[in-house]
């Protein structure tokens, strides 16, 4: 090894000689400072020297330094014509900056100036060095260049390698900068590439191309397939590539992974023959050999681990296939041999992939055989990986014939499993139950004993699911009733079985009213019983249960009002519950005595849907991916919230029923949002200064104005009128509220602030605080910084509190920020619209609404509305000169989200169609959303 | 299918080579530190009877532990586990080769080296070259030229 570099050497070894903490930071700081003086000094420093530094910095940085200077001195590397000190200048931006750093800029040229450096050692450190940090500025001046490396004969192989893998990461950073189009023959034809890492790396090409939309590549399939074949008979030259010997098995896993993305080829075709023939040469070959033989030294681990992840992704081509049953059976025996392995990888390998298997018709049964193994492994098994792969094939393998079999196990096992599996285990053993129950009365068992086993763990939607389904099956009410009921005469009971308790009893308690150790009056005695004991969210719903019970069985109705009316409860500090006291006495006392019957009666069937637990489940399996799986879980993520936030509708409708001025106005828009719900208006018999603010429906509509407009009045009463002033750059933007009083009075106490509650990671807020005191016809002003992280769909709240003459005056109003606000312009002509509209045609990225005008259709207007919402509306795309066809980027802080619209109007019946594709589906909904309903 | 980032850390659980691939936790240095130490501290305390997976945060974690050396990988959901604890081995193999059995001062020592391997065999987070020669080749090119200087 040459010893070029003694100081880096010393510095390294003094380092690791150091006996504290606090003596290493020492030596850190005091190298730190050394550099610095030599970076800054008036000797240049050579080649040598710098690179020397530099090594010294990144060193520092990998033990946990953060290192803010070197940056310039690596640029300066770079530009060196040495390789050894341009490799090191490249390393250092490739380790320290990131695709959102400023230095992108500095590096761009130097990098493009390498790229075309007839040196090819040169061309491979910058596209190294693009792979790593690139981002959408990189991708815009580089991408074209790149591309022409990979497809160009004159390219060599270590060259077309890496080239494949940068456009790779400037095609996911920024999807609509590669014009794929016409190159896309000669990328599929580098499978037939006789270099095996030339294939590798244009294989992880064409996997993320293809996974867009697999049209226009059918032909790889058929190549693919014949590169297995000649990798399994090894008719091609292997040299350096075979490995144990397996021949390239990280690239036969490619193979057989980039078939799962296309449709299964049509049976009878040859294209299906030939690939089950190489399946069936894999499955075989390990069906033959014996699981492994520690005396054969031919036979190493390696061998055996490459063999099997192989063989791993052979038997997910065959489950794609869903066909040869003979091979899939022979898979399944073949995994259940392994499962008696002494080696803990090969049985987390098979209870992984048998999972896989039991969701298949054809071997659902073989696998099943092995239940009774698969229990003990997740009862037994050491470890939790392992554990956790049992549970997944558990879940899967269960059905109807069994289910009780296994939630019994699964129950059994709760009591002593850990801690990190448990949420999950109950949210499984919720969703078996209720999807395979043949009785929901054992459904309603098992949760509860869920509760019992594992209270902690059972999440909100657990206990909202169960309260749903008694809801809606009449037969099993009464009976639900009765044990819920005697769970909670329990000394000790979870707080989740309160609330079940306390939502059941409350409507289904006259079932068993009847009997006399169930009287209304000892049900209320069981009930406040528990109610110190809880928090207030739970407090809050057992104070509905109480005012449904005052009117269901009057002979308690006094007791309930007295109760309300102690000054424990009708003074809570609490507002919430101090606020539904007050209301649901007045309910109660309420002259006319139709109102308390009508408002609190029986709560209608809940719609049938599908059950938030299992989004939730899917969302946890899913929680690793790549972007468009993010996507899909972000949804399922808003699926949960929003079963969430109508379960808290719900409730917040019981209180509102309470308000004869609320209960009056349609249910819909009970439900709806904020700004549906009107503020307190017209004559009310009850206290309704306590109302929780709400932003007033007409302020609510200046809020969306927004949509098309940056600057402009917010709002506007009698004494506050709020302007709005927004500046954007990419996903951030700079809100100015400019606050002015416009009474006579001096306005006190002022604050304001914005909140977001289901926002928090979509959007982060940050507002500068505002003055206390405004004087009378003065103005101040209060800046808002938000920074999109994803996108979002709900506006977030501002909340305006202040005293004028001596009366505290409160708004609430709408945030006046949409996900629209992060667009920005994108130009493009035809071919290129055309080519980007198909690439996203998958399912889900696609959003399509069809709606009535809520204005006459006018093309100029439509026209200068889409543009201030900015989207860049194309001209010359659709043939049809009416429509709107239009472009855009939508800036988050995680992606940019590139976005294709299409509005065609239809002046007859003046209706709109709008057709949205983007590359992430929740962007396509929200945007549809938003312009269905601005037009 | 994408590797998330590469650690090498030895027993005492201080990072010597570490590459990340994608943005993530490690975006702010102290956080870096935090991720770091978690993982590490999750792999050492797992037993060798134990597998060679585990589950942290969004990744899929394989490590494969060589003397008082661990190589940890954080991967996707979708990648192939047998194939990446086979892949460690074949990093393993090379630094090996080159190095002439690798230890952890060689790494510390030669810490741009490593890198260069690293980035000959993983790109943007997927394997590119697993051929030992063709891996090592940058570097000889890069030694030729040293000598001849």
């Amino acid at each position: 090894m040459p010893d070029d570099m003694r100081g880096l050497h010393n510095f390294i070894a003094e380092i690791r000689a150091t006996k504290s903490k606090e003596a290493e930071e020492k030596r850190i700081n005091k190298e730190l400072a050394n550099i610095r003086s030599k970076f800054k000094g008036d000797k240049p420093l050579d080649g040598y020297q710098k690179k020397k530094y530099v090594c010294k910095l990144l060193f520092m940085f990998l033990l946990g330094e953060d290192i803010d200077f070197g940056h310039m001195e690596a640029i300066s590397l770079v530009a060196s014509n040495k390789y050894s000190e341009k490799q090191i200048g490249y390393l250092f931006l490739s380790v320290m900056i990131n695709e959102t750093s400023d230095f992108n800029r500095l590096i761009i040229q130097q990098i493009k100036n390498d790229l075309l450096d007839r040196n090819e050692t040169h061309v491979c450190l910058a596209l190294t060095c693009i792979a790593n940090v690139g981002g959408r500025e990189m991708a815009e001046s580089l991408a074209g260049d790149v591309q022409k490396l990979l497809v160009s004969p004159d390219s060599r192989s270590f060259v077309k390698k890496k080239a494949a893998l940068t456009l790779l990461r400037l095609y996911r950073k920024f999807p609509e900068i590669l014009p794929v189009g016409e190159y896309t023959p000669r990328i599929i034809a580098l499978l037939d590439d006789p270099d095996l890492s030339v294939v590798t790396s244009v294989l992880a090409l064409l996997y993320a191309l293809v996974q867009a939309d697999t049209q226009g590549y059918g032909s790889c399939v058929d190549r693919a397939i014949a590169r297995l074949r000649r990798l399994q008979t090894r008719e091609e030259s292997l040299e350096g590539y075979v490995y144990y010997d397996i021949a390239a098995p990280w690239l036969q896993v490619k193979l057989l992974r980039f078939l799962q993305v296309f449709p299964a080829p049509a049976p009878d075709s040859r294209a299906r023959e030939a690939v089950v023939e190489v399946l069936r040469s894999i499955v075989g070959k390990a069906a033959n050999e014996p699981v492994r033989d520690k005396r054969n030294k031919q036979q190493l681990p390696q061998y055996f681990n490459a063999r099997n992840a192989v063989l791993y992704e052979a038997v997910r081509v065959l489950i794609h296939l869903e066909s040869e049953t003979d091979l899939l059976v022979e898979s399944s025996n073949l995994l259940g041999r392994f499962l008696s392995s002494k080696e803990t990888n090969l049985r987390y390998f098979a209870l992984e992939l048998m999972s896989s298997l039991a969701t298949l018709s054809f071997t659902h049964e073989a696998i099943k055989r092995h239940q009774e193994t698969v229990v003990n492994a997740l009862t037994q098994e050491k470890d939790i990986s392992v554990r956790r792969r049992a549970l997944d094939l558990l879940y899967n393998l269960c059905g109807k014939s069994n289910v009780r079999v296994i939630v019994r196990e699964l129950l059994q096992y709760l009591q002593v499993a850990d801690y990190e599996i448990r949420e999950e285990m109950v949210l499984k053993i919720a969703v078996l139950a209720e999807l395979h129950a043949d009785d929901y009365s054992w459904y309603v068992d098992v949760i509860l004993q869920l509760i019992r086993v594992a209270g902690d763990y059972v999440s909100e939607e657990v206990w909202h699911r169960v309260v749903q389904i008694v809801t809606n099956q009449p037969d099993v009410q009464d009976y639900a009733t009765k044990v819920v009921f005697d769970a909670l005469c329990s000394p000790y009971c979870h707080e989740t079985m309160v609330k079940v308790g306390g939502y059941l009893l409350g409507e289904f308690g006259h079932l068993i009213a009847n009997n006399p150790r169930a009287t209304p009056q000892i049900q209320l005695q069981l009930l406040l019983s528990k109610f110190s004991m809880c928090s207030p969210s739970t407090r809050a719903l057992l104070l509905s249960t109480l005012v449904k019970f005052a009117n269901l069985f009057p002979e308690i109705k006094t007791d309930i009002e007295t109760i309300f009316r102690s000054n424990n409860l009708s003074r809570n500090t609490d507002p919430e519950i101090q606020q539904r006291v007050i209301e649901y006495l007045s309910l109660s006392q309420h002259p006319n005595p139709n109102v308390m019957p009508t408002v609190l009666e029986e709560m209608p069937k809940f719609k049938e849907r599908e059950s938030s637990l299992l989004a939730k489940i899917r969302e946890k399996s899913e929680g690793v991916s790549v972007d468009a799986e993010a996507a899909k879980v972000a949804r399922q993520t808003v699926i949960v919230d929003r079963d969430r936030q109508e379960r808290e509708d719900r409730e917040e409708r019981e209180a509102r029923r309470s308000n004869p001025a609320v209960s009056q106005q349609p249910q819909a828009n009970l439900l709806g949002d904020l700004d549906a719900a009107p503020a307190s208006t017209g004559p009310s018999a009850v206290n309704t200064t306590s109302q929780p603010p709400q932003a007033n429906p007409e302020l609510a509509h200046l809020s969306r104005a927004f949509l098309f407009q940056n600057d402009g009045k917010l709002y506007e009463d009698a004494i506050l009128q709020i302007g709005v002033k927004t500046s954007v750059k990419n996903n951030l933007a700079r809100v100015a509220l400019y606050f002015g009083n416009k009474s006579g009075y001096p306005i006190t106490n002022f604050t304001s602030d914005v909140f977001a509650i289901n926002t928090t990671e979509t959007l982060s807020l940050q507002a500068k605080p505002v003055e206390g005191q405004l004087a009378p016809k003065a103005q101040t002003q209060q800046l808002i910084n938000v920074e999109c992280l994803k996108e979002f769909e709900e506006q977030p709240t501002l909340g305006v509190a202040y005293v004028v003459n001596g009366q505290l005056q409160r708004a609430v109003i709408k945030f006046p920020i949409f996900v629209n606000k992060f667009l920005a312009s994108f130009d493009m002509d035809q071919p290129t619209f055309v080519a980007r509209w198909k690439q996203l045609s998958a399912p889900g990225l696609e959003s399509q609404k069809v709606f009535k005008a809520a204005q006459p259709i006018d093309v100029a207007a439509v026209r200068s509305k889409l543009q201030s919402m900015g989207f860049t509306v194309l001209a010359g795309v659709d043939p049809n000169p009416d429509n709107f066809v239009c472009a855009g980027v939508v800036h988050t802080g995680s992606s940019q989200v590139g976005v294709l619209l299409r509005l065609e109007p239809n002046r007859d019946a003046q209706m709109y169609r709008a057709t949205f594709r983007t590359s992430r589906d929740t962007v396509s909904r929200i945007l549809c959303d938003l312009v269905a309903s601005s037009f | 299918m994408a590797i998330k980032f590469f650690l090498l850390v030895n027993k005492q659980g201080n990072t010597r080579l570490a590459q990340y691939y994608d943005q993530g936790p490690q975006d702010r240095v102290s956080d870096r530190v935090v991720h770091e130490a978690e993982i590490i501290r999750k792999c050492l305390s797992r037993a060798d009877s134990q597998c060679s997976f585990m589950e942290y945060r969004n990744y899929k974690i394989v490590y494969r532990r060589y003397a008082a050396l661990y190589f940890i990988l954080g991967v996707d959901s979708e990648e192939n586990e047998l194939a990446i604890l086979e892949f460690i081995h074949a990093v393993v193999e090379t630094l090996d080769r080159y190095f002439e059995s690798v230890c952890e001062l060689d790494i510390m020592f030669n810490l741009e080296k490593a890198h260069i391997i690293l980035d000959e065999m993983i790109i943007n987070g997927k394997i590119v070259e697993t051929n030992k020669n063709q891996i090592l080749m940058p570097l000889a090119l890069m030694e030729k030229a040293s000598t001849k200087s």
